[in-house]
């Protein structure tokens, strides 16, 4: 028997995580998307640990959804990045700083 | 301790350690590894959770297709790796703190009782034939249905966007105008020339 707390606990430690690695790897962008993928992974781990407990199926329905915008999210954050490469031949965040912000 | 509880820790100490591995390795193509290996033991514990239908998608699309999309973009680009890891140790103790302070408050409220087993009991198993797939399907094509559909334009948005923003014309490239090739008469092609055979020498 697994309580569901564990299922919590082991969400907030990879959304953790992957907070850790934004701040980690400010310059490399590849890792940033990455690291946003793993906290969608965290936030579907708790939706789908609440729908068992639960007996609610409503839960995985909108993890179906996460998942959808977050390819939607990838594919486009990836063709920005090929655009990007292709202008500047760099992602260093530090060299994109064009718009002065 | 009982099995599932032994699956249970093996998966998230598998699914902990890759995902540390993301943020912290140097190559990027390992990162994007270690990410496929996270994503394949947060599929192990779906399973576990008795998600069979999105276990399976988030191998077959997130694994299959958005990682591998990740490893193309990360094996183009040229990336200097040296450049990247400047201020990585800068900001490690602060990343460090802030996680791990996030944590502990997670791990007190979480683990105060409110979600313990007598709080929140593991319900009874389902009855025979029962399908995760078919209820799913039950509920997105009846009460979800438009937030299907407004789910499916953004894919189809993304599609769009992605192709717009990476299409580029490139002026070397050669290529064939239709239009003009079939307008070609002959005559543009070949010169009939008239012209009086030679007599022989020596004759």
């Amino acid at each position: 028997m697994i309580p569901l707390s564990y299922f919590l606990i082991l969400g907030a430690i990879l959304f953790s995580l992957s907070v850790m690695g934004i701040f980690l790897n400010r310059k490399n962008v590849v890792i940033l998307l990455m690291s946003i993928e793993l906290m969608l992974l965290a936030v579907n781990m708790n939706f789908i640990a609440f729908s068992h407990y639960l007996q609610d199926i409503s839960g995985q329905i909108m993890v179906f959804f996460i998942l959808t915008v977050a390819a939607a999210e990838s594919a486009i954050g990836l063709a920005i990045l090929i655009t990007l490469f292709r202008r500047r031949q760099t992602i260093n965040v530090d060299d994109l700083d064009t718009l002065k912000g | 301790m009982t099995f599932e509880l032994l699956t249970f820790f093996f998966f998230s100490a598998v699914l902990v350690f890759a995902a540390f591995m993301v943020i912290t390795i140097r190559n990027p193509v390992k990162a994007a590894l270690f990410l496929v290996l996270a994503f394949f033991s947060a599929a192990c514990l779906w399973v576990l959770l008795e998600a069979e239908f999105l276990g399976i998608v988030l191998i077959l699309v997130y694994v299959g297709a958005v990682m591998v999309l990740f490893l193309f973009v990360v094996m183009m680009l040229d990336i200097n790796l040296a450049r990247m890891r400047e201020g990585f140790g800068e900001y490690l103790p602060m990343g460090a703190i802030v996680a791990v302070l996030m944590v502990a408050e997670m791990v007190i409220v979480l683990g105060a009782g409110d979600f313990s087993l007598e709080n929140m009991p593991q319900p009874a198993g389902h009855p025979e034939g029962y399908s995760n797939t078919k209820e799913l399907g039950r509920l997105i094509y009846t009460v979800y249905v438009y937030p299907f559909e407004i789910a499916a334009s953004i894919l189809l948005v993304a599609i769009v966007a992605a192709i717009a923003l990476t299409l580029r014309k490139r002026p070397a490239t050669k290529s064939q105008n239709i239009a003009q090739q079939i307008q070609v008469k002959s005559s543009d092609r070949v010169r009939l020339v008239k012209m009086p055979s030679e007599k022989k020498p020596g004759n």
